[in-house]
């Protein structure tokens, strides 16, 4: 099977439309800065600090009555949401100064079995696997339980603002990592280009977030990091074959050889990024709502990650002037130097 | 020129072998099994206890697959839960003949099913985080700023005795955070302080000032002081932990430091967090009594702590508590003016001027250590008093340095040494953890699946190498982090999940790049052979670029993020070895035995060596060869 067959003089013309194209980038970016700026992020209690309480009911749950008790009970803002299926209900409660911020989920999951008609205790219990357990419980009049506590989480102010500190440096020493390889492989074009085209693609992500505003967690910010790093390999893959085609054809304008390096990649670049994607869709699919946001973050990284190895980092290369003398050494008597341990390393 | 010396593949074989060692205890799944540990500080669970658990089972005709002792706990497994349960009784009743006093804590838990020779080849299955298998989690932060304070106190009342002891002359002494300020009348007087502090307590940094103030003597805390003062602390905070947590009777506790000034406590199996909150956070235990010889005007009789076997001797309190563990500031094992082994207590002042009125009332009398654990107590240490004495005092006896020091723990055990707040806390059920661990699995199987078949399907033979790398990263993967003994979370699946989605690329980039050789006229060993040559670099440079994120992760990522990071770069690891050397011996061991190899299966049409197959493929060569 094949799906990509081009002859050598065929190559497609990716960079005839390069400036609509970064005209559209541009746009989209600035969308996405726009969105970031007005809307902001949705941060989880990781970052915030708060309380989080996802309560499991035997029945279809009414959000409604749910927020209305949990509003009544003072702690502030509240947010009441159904989680995966119909009968989850994932509460977030901010932090509040008076009450202990470790007693709050308990009296949520008070007051909610109150409102079932039930009272709460412990249960004392033996798995399957004869593993002893205690929970607490929330049993009615008849001795059937018609919610139970699925898990509470509760994180301090300080933790979140740790959290942020460190997101960020994780971020940061990634763009620097990665320039200085790419400067150190190829030159400092091609580094400017890469990061660039790469941050254009975090911005992008982070942009869906702001505009959806879905919850940004720190599964979130891993699955941004490592699509950072992955869709720098595609314009490494790009980089190494405009070098190769550089010192290969000396007849060639730089953008015909751009033409050609995108051209001879394409057929990697989708089949890669498409087997990725099927994964991600897996987890998408089956990964349930803990792996929900991470796999979206994963689809739109990995989708724009094409996108912009191609027409941003490539199309910046362009434009900063790459040369044929910024890659192939003048005066180096041949093209091909046979102690470049990469030389012809190409896809 | 496809052909890998033998001791390649014999690196392969072992490899392969290797993988499937430590990945299969992950697939014997669990077997039932009761633990013994100690329920109290002062029960030792040994050897010994293997033998006495044995003893137990056979006399109630209980059949053990093994009994083991792991280092902290004894463990026995059982072929299913009704012999788990028989078992349980039965060893508890023999261990804790009196069912009010728990001194080993008996639970029901879970041990690996695989055979007893895997897990002594350490090939042992991961960890499963507390998402996965349900369970409570705290961050505790440990107030350092207290426990500076709180020895800044004990230094000033120090050297306060110290001076009088000298008959020095001082104007007052005032402490802040940083140490303690003595004002003196002149400087002579203040360098004779000096000498005399600078000699009895090295931990402050003892100086000079003549100011406004008048002369003043400045003792500072140097760094390595306030940080030795830290680490003392958190690290009693994490032994009172650990004996709390015993209470609970928890089969796999898990207590660790954070950083410099956290602790993590995570239990597993617990899903009652407002006990466990009740417990960790739970007050000293700790008394000073005086003992009442007259066993029947005893206010309290408790045991006293054995170290040999025999019979328990029995010790009765009077009504009145000297001192608390709240009040204790130190206890240490030491060697006294006569060269014995002593264990040395510090009380605060209030605790001081109590002790000092008791011990003047009742020279000669003996007095008692009294450790409370779940309610009752036992005397750790029984000692007449032989002085009058406050704040500082020792107990001699007929010791040996190992019993003194196992005193001076048990006393610090029953106060913590700062106050400490949660931070963080997570519980997670037991039935969300097990629909986790579904969905994880279900992630990675249905994603590996659409990619072999996508992968076969398109590049043939090459697909099915390519495809049986990706299954021997996956196994690799899972040794190494079964070798690690990491703990696995669904983060930690998502990143197995996402290692493979991104690993296929290497071979994507071979099998394109072999098939661009193929079209370009080469043999098709000639093409393999450049085809893997040639895409090893692009595989390398792109590794490394994900490689650099995995480790940002790694550094500045905590929690779950952590996990996601490790298996992350562990499997960018693995994948170059399996996707460059271990398909690469698949396809030396398939194609490059033949020595007139005429096609290749990768998904495209190709025939014979030497360059002369289809025309398109053909002028396509030449014509890059000569532009």
């Amino acid at each position: 099977m094949e799906f990509f067959h081009f002859k050598k003089d065929k190559d497609i013309p990716f960079m005839r439309h390069v400036l609509a194209l970064n005209a559209v980038s541009f746009l989209s970016f600035a969308l996405a800065v726009f969105f970031l700026a007005t809307r902001g992020l949705n941060p989880s209690i990781e970052f915030t600090g708060g309380t989080l309480v996802e309560v499991e009911y035997t029945q279809a749950a009414d959000v409604n009555r749910v927020r209305t008790t949990v509003e009544g009970m003072g702690f502030g803002e509240v947010q009441v949401q159904k989680f995966g299926t119909s009968r989850d209900v994932l509460i977030r409660l901010p932090i509040r100064g008076e009450i202990p911020q470790v007693e709050v989920s308990g009296r949520v999951f008070e007051a909610l079995c109150k409102l079932e008609q039930s009272t709460t205790g412990t249960k004392q219990y033996t798995t399957p696997q004869g593993e002893q357990v205690s929970r607490p419980s929330c049993t009615a009049g008849d001795g059937t339980e018609p919610m139970r506590l699925a898990r509470t989480e509760f994180v301090g102010p300080s933790v979140g603002a740790e959290l942020y500190e460190n997101g960020a440096w994780a971020l940061l020493v990634t763009i620097l990592g990665i320039m200085a390889y790419l400067a150190i492989r190829f030159e400092w074009k091609f580094a400017v280009a890469g990061i660039v085209a790469n941050l254009h693609d975090v911005i992008i992500i982070l942009g869906f977030f702001a505009f959806f505003q879905w919850e940004f967690s720190l599964a979130v910010l891993a699955a941004i990091l490592a699509v950072l790093g992955y869709s720098v390999n595609e314009s490494v893959v790009i980089f190494d074959r405009i070098r190769e085609t550089f010192r290969r054809f000396r007849k060639l304008s730089t953008m015909e050889v751009i033409d050609h390096a995108i051209t001879s990649t394409i057929s990697r670049t989708v089949i890669t990024h498409g087997s990725t994607q099927m994964m991600v869709l897996s987890m998408l699919i089956f990964g349930g709502p803990t792996l929900h946001y991470f796999a979206v973050a994963l689809t739109i990284g990995i989708l724009f990650g094409i996108y912009s190895s191609i027409f941003v980092a490539a199309g910046i290369t362009m434009w900063l002037g790459t040369k044929r003398e910024d890659l192939v050494k003048p005066g180096s008597g041949k093209d091909l130097d046979p102690n470049d341990p990469n030389a012809g390393a190409v896809v | 020129m496809n052909r890998y010396p033998w001791w390649r593949y014999t690196l392969l074989v072992v490899a392969l072998l290797a993988g499937l060692l430590y990945t299969l205890p992950n697939l014997y799944g669990e077997a039932p099994a009761v633990q013994v540990s100690s329920g109290k500080s002062t029960v030792k669970v040994d050897a010994a206890t293997v033998a006495r658990v044995e003893q137990a089972l056979t006399a109630a005709s209980v059949k053990a697959d093994f009994v083991q002792f792991d280092g902290n706990s004894v463990r026995a497994r059982f072929s299913d839960t009704d012999t788990q349960i028989k078992a349980k009784d039965a060893i508890s009743g023999a261990l804790n003949p009196d069912a009010s006093d728990t001194r080993y804590i008996v639970a029901l838990n879970l041990v690996s099913r695989s055979p007893e020779w895997m897990a002594k080849l350490r090939a042992l299955p991961m960890y499963l985080g507390l998402d996965l298998r349900g369970g409570v989690h705290f961050l505790m932060q440990v107030d350092m700023r207290a426990a500076v304070r709180q020895s800044v106190d004990t230094y000033a009342s120090e050297a306060r005795t110290a001076l009088r002891e000298k008959r020095l002359r001082f104007a007052g002494i005032t402490r802040d955070a940083a140490g303690v300020t003595i004002n003196l009348p002149d400087a002579s007087v203040a360098q004779t302080a000096r000498d005399l502090l600078s000699d009895r307590l090295p931990s402050l940094q003892w100086s000079v000032q003549e100011g406004a103030e008048g002369t003043q003597l400045v003792g500072r805390l140097s760094a390595a002081a306030t940080a030795d003062i830290g680490k003392q602390a958190l690290l009693q905070n994490i032994e009172t932990l650990h004996k709390r947590v015993n209470e609970l009777g928890v089969a796999e506790p898990v207590i660790q430091q954070q950083g410099l000034d956290r602790v993590v406590v995570q239990l597993p199996g617990v899903q009652d967090t407002a006990r466990a909150k009740d417990i960790i956070g739970r007050t000293a235990t700790l008394q000073f009594r005086l003992v009442e010889a007259d066993g029947g005007a005893a206010a309290e009789t408790v045991p006293q702590r054995q170290t040999t076997e025999g019979p328990v001797t029995m010790v009765g309190l009077k009504r009145d508590v000297i001192a608390t563990g709240e009040q204790l500031k130190q206890a240490s094992a030491t060697i006294d003016q006569n060269q014995r082994p002593a264990v040395s207590v510090r009380l605060d002042d209030v605790a001081g001027r109590a002790m000092r009125t008791v011990t003047r009332e009742n020279l000669g009398r003996p007095m008692a250590i009294v450790l409370y654990e779940k309610g009752r107590g036992e005397a750790i240490s029984v000692a007449t008093i032989q002085g009058e004495f406050g704040t500082d005092f020792q107990i001699t006896g007929n010791f040996t340095p190992q019993e003194t020091a196992d005193i001076a723990l048990l006393t610090r055990a029953g106060a913590l040494a700062a106050p400490m707040e949660i931070i963080e806390e997570r519980t997670i059920g037991p039935s969300l953890g097990a629909e986790n661990i579904a969905q994880g699995f279900d992630s990675v199987l249905y994603g590996f699946v659409a990619i072999a078949v996508f992968m076969c399907a398109y590049y043939a033979l090459f697909g099915v190498f390519s495809t049986v790398a990706l299954a021997f990263n996956l196994l690799c993967l899972v040794a190494v982090l079964s070798l690690l003994q990491a703990t696995l979370t669904l983060p930690g699946m998502a990143a197995i999940a996402l290692t493979l989605g991104m690993a296929i690329d290497a071979n994507v980039l071979i099998n394109e790049r072999i098939r661009e050789e193929l079209r370009g006229g080469a043999a098709p060993q000639l093409a393999i052979n450049t085809g893997y040559e040639k895409a090893w670099g692009t595989i390398l440079d792109a590794n490394v670029t994900t490689l650099i994120a995995g480790l940002a992760l790694l550094a500045f990522g905590s929690g779950p993020v952590r996990g996601f990071a490790v298996v992350h770069c562990i499997g960018i690891l693995t994948s170059m070895f399996s996707a460059v050397m271990f398909s690469r011996g698949l396809v030396n061991l398939w194609y490059g035995r033949q020595k007139r190899l005429k096609t290749v299966s990768i998904g495209i049409p190709n025939s014979q060596g030497g360059g002369g197959s289809p025309a398109r493929t053909g002028s396509a060569t030449t014509t890059e060869l000569e532009v």
